[in-house]
């Protein structure tokens, strides 16, 4: 047995299953993830429908897609509509709505330039190949994808490249935590860590989980046996009432994370506030075009401006993302909002929670 | 013969005459196609009837293991013979791009002369437009195939019932696979390639040996996932397939993990789910092992009254999740 087959080997997943059940000590807890994969692979792998009732396991704002505000929508919108602009992005945008419904495939279907590319320096090969263009590249994601766009404006500038340009649409994931954590509504009690993210930022933001909040929390992988694990220590850690930040992923995760590719994303970028679907503005949340990079930044360069626009009547996607509402409890769930007509962020990307309870979840009907 | 498709070569002049007997007889050519009237007069086979029509479009034309000139044909072989059919006759039509490259046009054709001989098929009407540079991508061609139905009752999507077996006959994802590495130019370390093949003889041996097959399907675009949902909602049933049982090549798994795909959503072009009752199952593999196309078939899933229209997967731990269809295409993802 390879070390990825001892992670989704059935015998040893059982037994950790037997363990949380033990842990949980007859009491019920709410534990949740906030990483778009942990999502899937959560319930790809069906851990989700083997989870004892007593675990609650909930998903957060953990979807990059997801959390797009619907006015960056409309801003990277207006571009598509100018002839001399192609949009370069990841896949994953295409179907997620703007204001009244419009989105980059309809667009595309009107005429607008659309590529969609796999990697930022991809969307640098398009601008090298269509010099009379302006080539906006679609900077989503959280600290995971971020320094690659960073390390591909730096090449740009290196480049000389004049007609390419990049939409700071990153978040950040520690400052959402915080706002989860200081809404009095919340009752989350054990944090699934993202992966990826923690690849890059470490241990050390997370710090006040455990610190301030007395919240467990567990850096986790996406293999059935690392899901189960954290799951586990959280449930441990709060049986023994000693809340610590663990690193389970250490396979892939350094505890101080990636202090290089964070010192690329800093010399490229700084903090900023940043737009949430669902949830609103963040201070501190997102990552703003540095001073030397300026020229780079489409919002700028372009003459586009964020305007933030009211909440999507009648969604509740905000509770869903807090872990105060389940999906299925939504009245829009699977009738007004659904993947070919989502209502709220969280409908809007596979990754997302309301998209992955309707995707894979057999029973839809209110608990 | 030049190099470039020009405009004149589709515009039923004599230079239009050219092409057809360069080109399109000398690799397609047979008594009926030859008698050059405006329909093809056909005899009327024993059976009723199977027709079928597919358009190609692939993008790239050529990608290993075939090329849209074959594809055109099993593509097209295929869906006439998953109603229990033997197929006889198909037409073509071509829309060429002006400029197009005489010497992909001959190989594309040539390999469409060999895919029918393989089939045993004989194309015996076809039709070629040149159309002005930009207005259509190099070449699209649409086929439609007759074929005389030698099962009875013919099988059909409306027809699995509690109690049967899927089976499919071979790994899931390799043409999707190979068509989008292609399309964005990544390479493997190990190869990858479409399966794309006319899967009439198998079937005809299938069905001859076998008259309890209850539904035939070839899981094209959209994949396994999406064909064995619209078979469940057709029929009424649902279905539960087991993930471990789905034969997937380590190449196309791993391909797939790094594009952020499912094979289980890619195309196939080569490969049959057959669902038939539990106790014929071992007789279905048997006839499809013998067959180089069936080698790998297996059992992958059960028919049952519960959930409706759904697809349900069990995964390797023995948890349980839902099979869906998708919305649209599938799309790069981020992370």
């Amino acid at each position: 047995m390879n070390s990825f087959e001892a992670l989704r080997d059935p015998e040893r997943c059982k037994a950790v299953l037997a363990q949380i059940e033990e842990a949980m000590q007859g009491q019920t807890l709410r534990f949740m993830e906030v990483c778009g994969t942990h999502t899937v692979a959560l319930f790809r792998s069906g851990v989700h429908s083997l989870l004892p009732s007593s675990v609650v396991h909930l998903t957060g704002p953990g979807c990059p897609v997801c959390v797009t505000h619907e006015s960056e929508v409309a801003a990277y919108m207006e571009l598509a509509a100018r002839p001399d602009v192609i949009i370069a992005t990841f896949g994953d945008l295409m179907r997620v709505p703007g204001p009244g419904g419009s989105t980059l495939k309809k667009a595309q279907a009107e005429g607008a330039r659309v590529e969609v590319v796999y990697s930022p320096f991809d969307a640098l090969a398009v601008a090298a190949n269509n010099p009379g263009d302006k080539v906006v590249f679609l900077g989503i994601g959280f600290e995971t994808t971020a320094p690659t766009v960073a390390a591909t404006l730096r090449l740009a500038k290196e480049q000389g490249l004049t007609n390419f340009f990049v939409m700071p649409f990153h978040k950040l994931v520690p400052p959402a935590l915080d706002v989860l954590l200081s809404d009095p509504a919340m009752s989350i009690e054990g944090f699934m860590l993202p992966g990826h993210v923690s690849a890059m930022i470490g241990l050390k933001p997370y710090a006040p989980l455990a610190d301030t909040y007395g919240i467990p929390a567990v850096v986790a992988g996406f293999e059935p046996l690392d899901l189960l694990q954290a799951i586990l220590l959280m449930a441990e850690m709060k049986r023994q009432g000693k809340p610590r930040v663990i690193n389970n992923y250490r396979r892939v995760v350094a505890d101080e994370g990636n202090p290089k590719a964070l010192s690329i994303l800093y010399e490229v970028y700084k903090p900023g506030d940043a737009l949430w679907r669902g949830i609103g503005t963040i201070p501190g949340s997102g990552l703003v075009m540095g001073d030397a990079y300026k020229a780079f930044d489409a919002f700028e360069a372009l003459g586009v401006e964020l305007k933030e626009s009211k909440p999507l009547p009648g969604c509740r996607c905000g509770e869903v993302l807090k872990g105060i509402m389940p999906p299925n409890q939504c009245p829009l769930f699977a009738k007004a909002c659904t993947p070919a007509t989502p209502v709220g962020p969280c409908m809007v990307s596979t990754e997302g929670s309301c998209a992955a309870y309707f995707k894979y979840q057999l029973d839809l009907s209110p608990a | 013969m030049g190099n470039k498709l020009l405009l004149d070569q589709g515009s039923g002049g004599l230079a239009s005459h050219r092409l057809v007997n360069e080109v399109f007889f000398r690799h397609l050519g047979n008594p009926i196609l030859g008698r050059m009237d405006d329909a093809a007069l056909l005899p009327r086979p024993k059976g009723p009837l199977a027709v079928s029509t597919d358009s190609f479009t692939v993008d790239p034309i050529f990608f290993p293991g075939g090329d849209i000139g074959s594809l055109a044909v099993h593509g097209t072989v295929n869906d006439v013979a998953m109603l229990g059919a033997k197929p006889l006759y198909l037409t073509c039509g071509f829309i060429l791009e002006e400029g197009f490259d005489l010497d992909d046009l001959d190989r594309i054709v040539a390999s469409m002369g060999q895919a029918a001989r393989k089939a045993r098929v004989k194309v015996v009407a076809g039709d070629t437009k040149v159309v002005p540079r930009g207005t259509a991508d190099k070449i699209f061609i649409n086929t439609t195939g007759i074929g005389e139905v030698v099962a009875s009752p013919s099988p059909s999507g409306h027809r699995a019932r509690p109690g049967d077996v899927v089976i499919i006959s071979g790994s899931m994802g390799d043409h999707g696979l190979t068509v989008l590495s292609c399309r964005q130019g990544l390479a493997f370390d190990a190869p990858v390639e479409s399966d794309c093949a006319s899967l009439n003889h198998l079937i005809l041996k299938l069905v001859t040996g076998l008259p309890a097959v209850h539904v035939l399907r070839d899981p094209t675009r959209g994949g396994l996932a999406t064909s064995v949902n619209e078979i469940a909602q057709q029929s009424g049933v649902g279905v539960t397939l087991e993930e471990d049982a789905i034969p997937v090549k380590p190449v196309v798994r791993a391909g797939c993990d790094i594009l952020g795909l499912d094979p289980l959503y890619l195309a196939n072009e080569g490969k049959i789910i057959c669902i038939l009752p539990e106790k014929h199952a071992a007789k279905a593999l048997t006839i499809m092992r013998r067959d180089p196309l069936g080698r790998d078939a297996c059992i992958i899933g059960r028919v049952g009254a519960e959930n409706p229209g759904k697809v349900v997967m069990r995964t390797g731990l023995g948890g349980r999740r839902l099979l869906g269809m998708l919305e649209g295409e599938q799309l790069p993802r981020i992370c």
